[in-house]
């Protein structure tokens, strides 16, 4: 029984993205137990409900997190329209889909940066944000703005997407793929990328079910779960199927976002190819009575939105359950008996998006 | 088992030299629909205050009385509401993004013109 | 789009509902907590009542079990049958000032550290 001492990790450190504190109780350089500590960009967002109106609030929700900034304004227009049964259409459905994937696409490729930072390969996470900027480039040509889009609104979207724009999005989709192929072949088969990644932070199958674990994290232990198998927007007329791994340690989380990268880029070359004419925009009048529940996939895992009206224009509640607060659990399950220069790593597998946790 | 993975990638950017913009000295280009910040044409402005009513921060102040319409720079997040609720389409989002400040800024737009000089109205 | 069922039971009941999904393999996705103005119709007093919702999952299915407490009902935990369900129920113990027993990692309101005790359920007093 060796010596017990306490470190703490955060609330600033160099690959943490956001703050959060963990309390390391380490037996001779290996951990032996962690206890969390969160609050610290706690917002109260959810009480704003009270003073913006339910059209306001889109933006509100879109501004809980600057990483998964689409999906949440995207949910919450989802589930508004599910409380009135207004049926947006088509061509909205698939420019959100459209939009959503690119989010996913740029989301995964921010984190392989922050992973190569996180075991020191500075070279490889300034080309993968050199890649993630063309992506960036897209979002600024059709909707305006590079992290915050304002694009979405209950009753559709708010900007459309001309033809010759949709070629040109084809086309950088191929070039993607190519640069794409570079970077993740490091990934995939480099060996100093292996050995900090390969059996470290070993998750089980039914660790991960009693722990509930979402998203890649549950994905890459071998649980098939994925939200946008249920069919929402214009998933229904996609081909599409989930990727999982069966290894369920860091080396598996990763080439489980890597493999969704190039699922992205498949998904929107589809829906450009299939994109129907029509309206982009049906308007909203009255106010929402009623409540729903609406799940979604972010890149990070599977998010629940709920919301309660009850006839006036101001919303009763709203509750977001983001999924880096489901993977906190399983992050301190794989912290058990890991190294102390491992903690870094597996903090980031499970891409931290703390200020969506907390709203 | 690779160790020189990536050799090629570190050529190719070897041979092209900096892929990041010299910013101040260099600008990028914005694009068409970039939201900077909002402009108005004030001579078309009518006063209804709809864009007051609508702006998810309140950034947007009108005055009917003294026909003046102002807007707290720093408050704006360029969300565009106010644009596409305005009545008379006057409201427009401009490429150019506010320039950083300390403190407030408080941009006033008031109505020049004199109803009675008919000749240059 | 698949099912949603919102399942009425009693406080008492919540731990035996549990157990029951537990064993058919069911995840527990969230906690909510909603506040309720219900108006007593025979004797017109307003009662001011927090509503819970345990929400689960299984193959894309979500049940959801509601029912409501008052301000000084205690309920106990379901951590010790999803262990994961400390962080929802310290958030609810923290926001709305439910009080919940037995919680497997208590962290006694501290959670957020907020300085104004239960912000969530204090009423609005000006829009």
């Amino acid at each position: 029984m060796g010596k017990r001492t306490v470190i703490p990790f955060g609330p600033q450190h160099p690959v943490l993205p956001e703050p959060i504190h963990l309390d390391l109780v380490l037996e001779d350089e290996v951990v032996v137990e962690a206890i969390p500590q969160i609050g610290y960009v706690h917002r109260g967002l959810e009480k704003l409900v009270e003073k913006k109106d339910y059209q306001q609030y889109t933006y509100v929700a879109e501004r809980i997190c600057g990483i998964c900034s689409f999906m949440h304004g995207m949910g919450y227009c989802q589930t508004i329209e599910s409380i009135m049964n207004v049926e947006i259409p088509e061509r909205a459905k698939f420019l959100r889909t459209i939009w959503a994937e690119l989010s996913r696409m740029h989301s995964h490729t921010l984190w392989l940066g922050l992973l190569a930072d996180a075991f020191g390969f500075e070279s490889l996470f300034m080309h993968s944000w050199r890649i993630r900027e063309k992506i960036l480039d897209i979002f600024e040509e059709t909707t305006g703005g590079r992290v915050i889009f304002s694009v979405c609104d209950v009753g559709g979207v708010r900007k459309d997407i001309s033809a010759e724009t949709l070629k040109k999005i084809d086309k950088i989709m191929d070039e993607l793929e190519k640069e794409f192929k570079e970077i993740t072949d490091v990934f995939f088969n480099d060996a100093s990328v292996k050995s900090r990644t390969v059996g470290v932070g070993v998750l089980s199958k039914q660790a991960a079910h009693d722990l509930g674990a979402v998203g890649p994290m549950a994905r890459a232990s071998g649980i098939e779960s994925d939200m946008r198998s249920q069919g929402y927007a214009a998933y229904g007329k996609l081909d599409f199927k989930p990727i999982v791994e069966t290894a369920g340690d860091c080396y598996a989380r990763t080439s489980v976002r890597m493999k969704e990268i190039y699922q992205s880029i498949d998904l929107v070359k589809q829906c450009i190819a299939i994109i129907p004419e029509g309206d982009i925009k049906v308007k909203v009048t009255g106010n929402p009575n009623g409540e729903y529940f609406t799940r979604i996939e972010q890149p990070r895992g599977e998010v629940v939105y709920y919301a309660k009206a009850n006839g006036t224009k101001y919303l009763d509640r709203v509750r977001v359950r983001t999924p880096t607060f489901a993977n906190i659990p399983p992050l301190l399950e794989t912290l058990k008996g890991c190294a102390l220069a491992d903690v870094p790593i597996l903090v980031v597998t499970i891409d931290p998006c703390i200020s969506c946790t907390e709203r | 088992m690779s160790i020189l993975s990536m050799t090629k990638t570190l050529f190719k950017s070897i041979a092209h030299g900096p892929y990041t913009v010299l910013y101040p000295i260099k600008k990028k280009d914005s694009f068409d629909r970039t939201r900077g910040k909002v402009a108005i044409e004030i001579s078309e402005c009518i006063y209804c205050s709809m864009c007051q009513r609508r702006c998810p921060t309140g950034a947007i102040k009108v005055d009917k009385a003294n026909q003046s319409w102002s807007i707290e720079r720093l408050q704006c997040i360029q969300c565009s509401y106010c644009t596409e609720v305005c009545p008379k389409k006057c409201l427009h989002m401009d490429n150019q993004y506010t320039a950083p400040s300390f403190a407030g800024v408080r941009d006033e737009f008031v109505n020049a013109r004199i109803p009675d000089n008919k000749e240059n109205n | 789009m698949s099912q949603q069922i919102i399942k009425e039971i009693l406080p008492k009941d919540l731990l035996a509902e549990t157990i029951h999904l537990k064993n058919e393999g069911y995840r527990l996705v969230a906690i909510t907590c909603t506040n309720k103005k219900t108006k007593d119709e025979e004797t017109s007093v307003e009662k001011d009542e927090m509503e819970l919702s345990y929400s689960f999952d299984k193959d894309y299915d979500l049940i959801n079990l509601r029912f409501s407490v008052c301000a000084d009902d205690e309920i106990e935990s379901v951590s010790l049958l999803y262990s994961y369900a400390f962080l929802y129920e310290n958030e609810i113990k923290e926001l709305f000032g439910v009080s919940i027993k037995d919680i497997s990692l208590d962290f006694n309101n501290t959670l957020y550290k907020i300085p104004v005790k239960a912000p969530f359920h204090t009423q609005k007093e000006d829009k």
